[in-house]
């Protein structure tokens, strides 16, 4: 009997991820826990031991294609192969035979790389802002998916209508269409909700006929209270009906739509401005974002909406401590890491948070609170071919810069080889951010939400001071601090960069204050 | 060459209510059909000819139904070119009337067959007096809607060349009354137009390969039906194929085929006619289709989203070419919301509730989630049901043979789907049909007030048997 091996749960948040390699191929003898497939999640790659043992019969998955919790990766012949032993002999001859149409008729099955469902999916689990709850996600791929399109479509449409003057309440409609509202209900029901904005010559959606009777009992709505949610852009599966037996009328529909806008207001990017058509002006090429791509591209296009973004510059003069970093280097890389500024900037840091709790905070604005943290750990941003990742020190309060150095070093090597896992790359409480190892003065870093501040470090470099009546050259560090202003009034921002910044110039303030 | 912001081909009840909308939008429309008028399959060969002919035949056996109430009209003497004038004259009225609508909504209307050259031209092989005037009009055109509909499906052992073997349309040219007929399908087409001939004076043998007729229909509707069908017509053979037709000069010699466990099951029989009316397929195959990027799935449906758009952006398609259920009103509001999606609208094609009526006698008609539906689906529903034998307009009609029920949602009493059979249900289920649409529960049916006595009280009545409670029905309450 062949047994199916599904993907299992790999971690609370994780729905889906990307296939990067099949470890097994048909005919492998598979033991328990043998790692099968490299998965690509939204920021971890993930080695995916095996739950059965026995000869690989089938396998259901290749490089590239999305994989779903609890969908079957591959097949293997339990006991039965053991048993029979030429049987199992002559078995390989005859599996590839078999194996072939079936797996292409599992590739035919695989759902699109950016289906909706699934990217709402995806979305949903991961991720917990306001911006998940309203739907709004990034142009994924190059053909304009149905629901991408009625995010658009939606306000053409609406506009147009409040222009005849036929639509009361066009503000919440306006936002309520742009914000794409959509809940999972409404996205895992086929054929519902999908619009093409035809004015703008979109791409038709591929889609067959819709089955007449849908899984669940339709949503009690008269068809013009249906109408008026679809051009709000609400999805009328979601709305809660006030009347009888659930019904829902118009001010059910609007008191929804109004109750996204105001979710919305706060989380919601910029509405899908539609692309020209490059292809006119020259040669173009278009390329599916990769998971960690557009993991980044929606975090920071939240975080970006979502925080009232500050940036205070400062420079923090470590002549001193650059000589005694070079005096300890050697040091440290017997130890196995390298004494970098980073890794003396996460001890700054961490003292910093214990000084200035309001650093180390984030914002429940449900719950109108400020939620302090106890714990100090801090995310470094790693340039890796895969794109940003940050790997988060935890406890960095707790250890020396000797140890940070080490575990800095080591989650950078395997943020680069991608073996990090999203374990070690959640709990933050505070980003740094280095670039000085490319070039630059000063930038502007986004801030890693729900955190609400972010270090950006640039290039040091010898500047002349102008100390007792004389020009000296110092080597001067250039600070730039970004804060969540919600949280961080901007006196206390330069209060923090400042002690920071004498802190890299006067180590013993570590000692004393930290 | 024209130029078009809109041209819709094919002028059936879907084809035309989209383009006369598009007009009053103010969209330039042209609206391209063989037939010199709008219509369609619906006006010309479909619904209204066959209503007219089916109103006739409720006549004669309405006539016949008297002598038991002491009036006797005699045997009814039928002119056949007369009646068949009558038939054509409806056909000519609405035809006529659509044509006038047409020219005052400024629609360009071309008779001819559409070619399509590329996803925004078309061309049109003029016709003329039923024939191919040799003339072709292009057309550039900014949307197209494809409401090309569906004809007669004939599968392969029953196409035989010979005037007395018919489809759908050459039964409704009523040639002749036949002594026997055979109705190959016991669908709604069958069922009405074996009807008429059985009013008309036929032997008519229905034969219908499934277990029972009106596949998709609720049993206990159509059991009601079936009774009824039993007396008039000479007989109904189920679970029954027809495997070859011969003609012969006596007529056609048909042979069946029938399951093992069926009785009785004739070999062969000889027919003065036959009606071959096993299903309708749809008429996808448009020259130069393969020119854009509309699909066409494995059973010949146009590939539409839930906004009635195709794979290629310019072209839309609408009623019976895109899916099930064909039936014209279906076609019509399909049609309306293409235009709609073209003028700007966020709309989409999304009904609760496609109301099918079979215009037989009794009449059959349903809405909405039906009980076997929802026992496929395993979807949790209560039955209402209200026998037409308690209501007081169905007794003076001497018709007790009905039945009214309610499919509902047992947690929120809401009303998912109706049912009804017996004289008049087509026109009740609009009521069912509402309804459903605006998510009424059983409690807003009851507290309706409903004409007395008329059989709409049946569905106020179904409502009250939901609760227990129904005026003309007892039932002992259950513990």
């Amino acid at each position: 009997m062949p047994t199916d091996f599904t993907l299992p749960e790999l971690g609370e948040n994780i729905a889906a991820g990307d296939v990067l390699r099949v470890l097994v191929k048909p005919g492998d003898t598979l033991a328990k826990d043998q790692p099968v497939l490299e998965l690509e999640t939204d920021k971890a790659t993930i080695e995916v031991p095996s739950s059965v043992a026995g000869k690989v019969k089938e396998i259901k998955v290749k490089a590239g294609d999305k994989v779903k919790v609890g969908q079957a990766i591959l097949s293997v012949d339990d006991g039965a192969a053991e048993g029979a032993s030429t049987q199992a002999e002559g078995a390989p001859t005859q599996a590839p035979a078999k194996e072939e149409p079936a797996t292409a008729a599992n590739t035919a099955a695989k759902v699109p790389a950016d289906e909706p469902g699934l990217e709402q999916h995806v979305e949903g689990n991961t991720r917990d802002t306001a911006a998940d709850k309203s739907g709004v996600k990034p142009q994924t791929n190059q053909n304009a998916e149905p629901d991408e399109d009625r995010d658009r479509a939606a306000l053409p449409a609406k506009n147009e209508r409040s222009e005849r003057g036929e639509g009361d309440g066009a503000d919440h409609v306006r936002a309520a269409g742009a914000s794409g509202v959509n809940n999972d209900r409404g996205a895992g029901a086929p054929g519902v909700n999908k619009v093409v904005d035809i004015s703008r010559g979109a791409r038709a959606s591929a889609e067959p006929a819709v089955p007449e009777a849908p899984e669940e009992p339709p949503a009690p709505a008269a068809p013009s209270v249906r109408r008026m949610a679809r051009e709000l852009g609400v999805d009328i599966n979601a709305v809660p009906g006030s009347g009888p037996g659930g019904r829902i009328s118009i001010e059910d529909v609007k008191a929804y739509a109004k109750r996204l806008v105001g979710a919305a207001r706060s989380a919601a990017p910029g509405s899908h401005v539609p692309l020209p058509d490059f292809s006119r002006w020259g040669e173009i090429e278009r390329q599916p974002m990769r998971a960690v791509r557009r993991k980044t591209a929606e975090h920071l296009s939240a975080a970006w909406a979502t925080v009232p973004h500050v940036t205070q510059f400062d420079d923090a003069d470590i002549t001193a401590l650059d000589e005694l970093r070079k005096k300890y280097v050697n040091e440290v890389e017997a130890a196995g890491g390298n004494l970098t500024v980073t890794a003396i900037a996460v001890k700054v840091i961490a003292a910093a948070l214990r000084r200035y709790p309001q650093f180390n905070a984030s914002i429940d604005m449900d719950a109108g609170e400020i939620i302090y943290k106890k714990y100090v750990n801090i995310g470094i941003a790693v340039d890796t071919d895969r794109g940003l990742l940050v790997p988060v020190i935890r406890n960095a309060d707790q250890k020396n810069i000797v140890q940070l150095s080490v575990e800095l070093a080591h989650l950078s090597e395997k943020a680069r080889n991608r073996k990090i896992s999203l374990e070690e790359m959640q709990g933050g409480c505070f980003s740094i951010s280095n670039l000085g190892g490319i070039g630059g003065t000063y930038f502007t870093p986004i801030v890693n939400a729900p955190e609400v501040a972010i270090l950006g470090i640039s290039r040091a470099s010898m500047r002349p001071k102008f100390d007792n009546g004389d020009f000296v050259p110092r080597f001067m560090l250039p600070l730039s601090l970004s804060y969540d202003h919600r949280v961080i009034d901007g006196a206390d921002g330069i209060r923090f960069l400042r002690w920071v910044a004498e802190a890299l110039e006067q180590p013993f303030l570590l000692a004393l204050h930290g | 060459m024209i130029s078009t912001q809109l041209v819709v081909v094919g002028a059936g009840p879907g084809g035309y209510a989209a383009a006369f909308l598009a007009a009053d939008l103010g969209l330039t429309t042209a609206l391209v059909d063989p037939n010199p008028n709008p219509g369609g399959v619906c006006v010309y060969v479909g619904c209204i000819p066959s209503k007219a002919l089916l109103h006739v035949a409720n006549l004669i056996s309405e006539s016949r139904h008297a002598k038991g109430w002491g009036v006797d009209f005699g045997e009814p003497k039928v002119d056949l070119a007369k009646l068949r004038e009558f038939k054509n004259n409806v056909v000519k009225r609405l035809t006529s009337g659509t044509g006038q609508l047409v020219k005052l909504r400024k629609v360009q209307y071309l008779q001819g067959l559409a070619e399509i050259v590329d996803a925004h031209t078309l061309r049109v092989r003029l016709v003329a007096g039923g024939r191919e005037a040799g003339g072709v009009q292009d057309i550039q055109f900014e949307h197209a809607i494809l409401a090309t509909g569906s004809v007669p499906a004939i599968p392969p052992m029953l196409q035989v060349d010979d005037p007395r073997v018919m489809d759908s349309t050459a039964a409704l040219d009523l040639p002749d009354i036949p002594k026997s007929l055979l109705v190959v399908g016991g669908g709604y087409i069958g069922l009405e137009l074996g009807s008429v001939y059985a009013a008309l004076g036929s032997a008519v043998t229905v034969v219908e390969m499934t277990p029972g007729l009106l596949p998709g229909a609720d049993r206990d509707l159509v059991d009601v039906l079936a009774k009824r069908v039993a007396q008039t017509m000479k007989s109904v053979l189920l679970n029954t194929k027809v495997t070859q037709m011969e003609p012969e000069s006596k007529g056609i010699r048909v042979t069946f085929e029938s399951e093992p466990h069926v009785d009785n099951a004739p070999k062969e029989h000889v027919f003065d006619r036959v009606l071959v009316a096993v299903g309708r397929r749809p008429n996808s195959k448009i020259p130069g289709l393969e020119k854009t990027q509309v699909q066409v799935d494995q059973r010949g449906f146009i590939m539409v989203d839930e906004q009635r758009r195709t794979h290629e952006p310019s072209i839309f398609a609408i009623g019976d070419v895109v899916g099930e259920p064909m039936l014209a009103h279906k076609a019509s509001h399909e049609g309306r919301v293409a235009v709609e999606v073209m003028a700007g609208e966020n709309v989409a094609f999304a009904p609760r509730a496609i109301p099918a009526v079979v215009f037989t006698d009794p009449e059959l008609a349903w809405a909405g989630l039906t009980e076997a539906q929802a026992a496929k689906d395993n979807r949790k529903v209560t039955i209402a049901k209200f026998p037409w034998g308690a209501s007081g307009r169905a007794i003076t009609l001497d018709r007790t043979d009905g039945l009214t029920k309610l499919v509902l949602d047992p947690d929120t009493e809401r009303l998912l789907g109706v049912g009804l059979v017996g004289p008049g249900a087509g026109e009740l289920i609009a009521e069912g049909v509402l309804a459903i649409e605006m998510g009424a529960t059983a409690t807003d049916l009851k507290l309706t007030i409903h004409p007395h006595p008329t059989l709409t009280e049946t569905l106020m009545e179904s409502a009250e048997v939901f609760f227990g409670q129904a005026t003309h029905v007892y039932r002992p309450k259950r513990t």
